[in-house]
């Protein structure tokens, strides 16, 4: 049966792809290791050149690792956002969850600038600047879930989304007025993005988070596809429509809240992700997608961490600036070619 | 006229009052259909015939009255019970028109599949079946953006039959379609209705039509709503007032309307 395709071939295809970017992506950095050396390590074996080992079992296998949880949360977090909102729009920027989290950063980072009275300036680091992010980020959801069980209309939710944005984006251009030059910088460099920065420790917790993230996915599976047909036609089947709205809210908020809060706002990839899936596998069958997104996301996060870090010189891109600029045009060649955006 | 044998009521409603709570949009509703009847409700614009169809559906509460599927009350029925008991067909478009005509068609059986909606042997055969019956087993794999609209109807109506339920509410199936399409889903719906006993209630305009093919009609008109067969209720003149007089008139003899110059 048609509906029934395994698309087996498709998803051998992405593993090897997925697993070839995470070679490629810890073979090449700032100092050149051989591809052969790289390729021992991450299957196990130790070197002779002990800092090279270093480089990769540190550095880059965790960023790596980092890259491929952030690109397919996100993807996943995008797929979930469209299918919800019925709109190949949305994405995990659109519920505001990425400014909120801004939001919490901008206001540990700029708010300790402005009242260095109470906060002093070693109090900005990494694990306080995760803590922030994610503090905003469910908050700006913890708003929106409140609106959503006051407002019946997806649509009306998602401008709300949008608007939530447009406040924290004001309040954080609002801050960086009245705040230093050095602690604009640190919100800058965050803002641009980065997979790079995170230790063994933060990459599990990471990993739990998302984990629960996609568990929430999965059993939101059958929901999502009933959505496909609407919100009258889901209820008609018996899909408990607020119990699966606020799982399908919560898994995106742990999905997105998370990377956002490690690796700095991450643009495209939840938007686009999942419009580049549905042109390998072309179905709309949850089951297909949801691993899809997620292996497609990691593959694409992987090459654009890899095309970040300039091989070979010590200079890094903002991973922020590679997505957007390959991710935009992938939305503006598929608006073009399909004429229509369908999901 | 073909009139099914009576086996037992699929769904009674009794002075039912619908609308909202400011605003009652219509009452005194009182009709009971058997299984394997096709009904339509007819009546004019703003009478309250998809408020009907969504009240019985359970979108929308009731004011007040009782509405019995096989002798239950509606409310007293879980929404997961209630799905294999009543399906729709609404006027709203699909959300996704990137789906197969076959994956929609599968959507039908989510109240009878596992937590991640696996089809059983079963499910596909049901699956296959309905799309047999509306005639679309050439387009099963066909995109829904790429359909017409009568094949479009056709599949929601597949969907519908597919969730094997006691009831099938359809809002206007008929609109947006030419004569023949309308004429070719109004037939599809009478011997689904008659060959699977199926109880099928829908809202049309298509008054004359109706009359040629639905064992029974309600007629809202405000007041007291008559309900019967087409023939009984011409005979009753129920068809008399239902537009203003000086601009359509209805012929009992031929069963029409006619313009008045």
């Amino acid at each position: 049966m048609g509906s029934q395709k395994t698309y087996r071939i498709s998803f051998l295809l992405l593993l090897i792809v997925l697993v070839a970017s995470f070679v490629l992506n810890t073979s090449l950095g700032s100092v050149s290791i051989p591809m052969s050396a790289t390729l021992h390590t991450v299957f196990g074996g130790s070197l002779d050149n002990d800092s090279w080992e270093y480089i990769i079992w540190n550095y880059r296998i965790p960023k790596a690792f980092t890259a491929s949880v952030v690109g397919g949360a996100l993807a996943l977090s995008g797929l979930l956002m469209q299918t919800l909102f019925r709109n190949p729009l949305a994405g995990p920027f659109v519920l505001g969850i990425s400014s909120g989290a801004s939001l919490g950063a901008a206001l540990l980072i700029m708010g300790s600038s402005i009242f260095s009275g109470i906060l002093t300036l070693g109090w900005v680091n990494d694990i306080s600047l995760a803590i922030a992010a994610s503090a905003g980020s469910f908050l700006v959801l913890l708003a929106v879930m409140v609106v959503a069980s006051k407002v019946k209309d997806t649509m009306a939710l998602l401008i709300i989304g949008l608007m939530f944005g447009s406040i924290t984006a004001a309040v954080v251009s609002v801050l960086s007025y009245f705040t230093k030059a050095e602690q604009l910088q640190q919100f800058v460099y965050w803002s641009f993005g980065s997979v790079g920065n995170l230790s063994w420790p933060q990459l599990w917790l990471l990993l739990a988070i998302i984990g629960i993230g996609i568990v929430l996915s999965i059993l939101s599976i059958k929901a999502l596809n009933a959505l496909l047909l609407g919100e009258n036609y889901a209820r008609s089947l018996g899909v408990p429509l607020k119990k699966s709205r606020y799982t399908v809210i919560l898994a995106t908020g742990l999905l997105a809240g998370s990377v956002t809060a490690f690796a700095g706002p991450i643009a495209f990839v939840g938007l686009a992700v999942p419009h580049l899936t549905r042109q390998l596998f072309d179905t709309t069958e949850h089951k297909i997608l949801v691993p899809a997104v997620l292996m497609y996301g990691a593959i694409l996060m992987l090459l654009c961490d890899t095309v970040a870090q300039l091989p070979g010189s010590a200079n890094v891109l903002p991973i922020n600036a590679i997505t957007s600029i390959l991710g935009a045009p992938v939305v503006i060649w598929l608006l073009v070619r399909k004429r229509k955006m369908v999901f | 006229m073909i009139v099914p044998k009576t086996t037992y009521t699929a769904l009674e409603v009794t002075d039912l009052s619908i609308g909202y709570a400011s605003n009652e949009i219509a009452n005194a509703i009182n009709f009971s259909l058997s299984a394997g009847e096709l009904t339509a409700i007819v009546g004019v614009n703003g009478i309250g015939k998809s408020t009907l169809l969504r009240t019985i559906g359970n979108v929308q509460p009731k004011l007040s009255g009782n509405i019995d599927l096989e002798g239950t009350p509606l409310e007293a029925l879980h929404s997961k019970a209630l799905a294999s008991k009543i399906s729709v067909v609404l006027t709203e478009p699909i959300a996704s028109k990137n789906m197969t005509v076959v994956e929609l068609v599968a959507l039908g059986r989510q109240p009878y599949t596992n937590w991640i909606g696996s089809l059983s042997p079963k499910d596909k055969a049901k699956i296959t079946d309905s799309l047999n019956r509306l005639e679309l087993r050439h387009l099963k794999n066909k995109k829904c953006y790429e359909l017409s609209d009568g094949q479009l109807q056709r599949v929601l109506i597949a969907r519908a039959l597919a969730q094997d339920t006691t009831i099938m509410l359809l809002d206007e199936p008929t609109t947006h379609l030419d004569l023949y399409h309308k004429v070719q889903i109004l037939k599809l719906l009478k011997s689904i209705a008659h060959e699977t006993n199926k109880t099928i209630l829908f809202t049309s305009h298509e008054i004359e039509m109706c009359i040629q093919l639905c064992d029974t009609m309600l007629l809202l008109d405000g007041a007291n709503n008559p309900f019967g067969q087409p023939c009984e209720l011409i005979g009753s003149g129920a068809f008399d007032k239902l537009f203003p007089s000086d601009t359509v008139s209805f012929d009992a003899t031929s069963g029409s309307f006619r313009i008045e110059k």
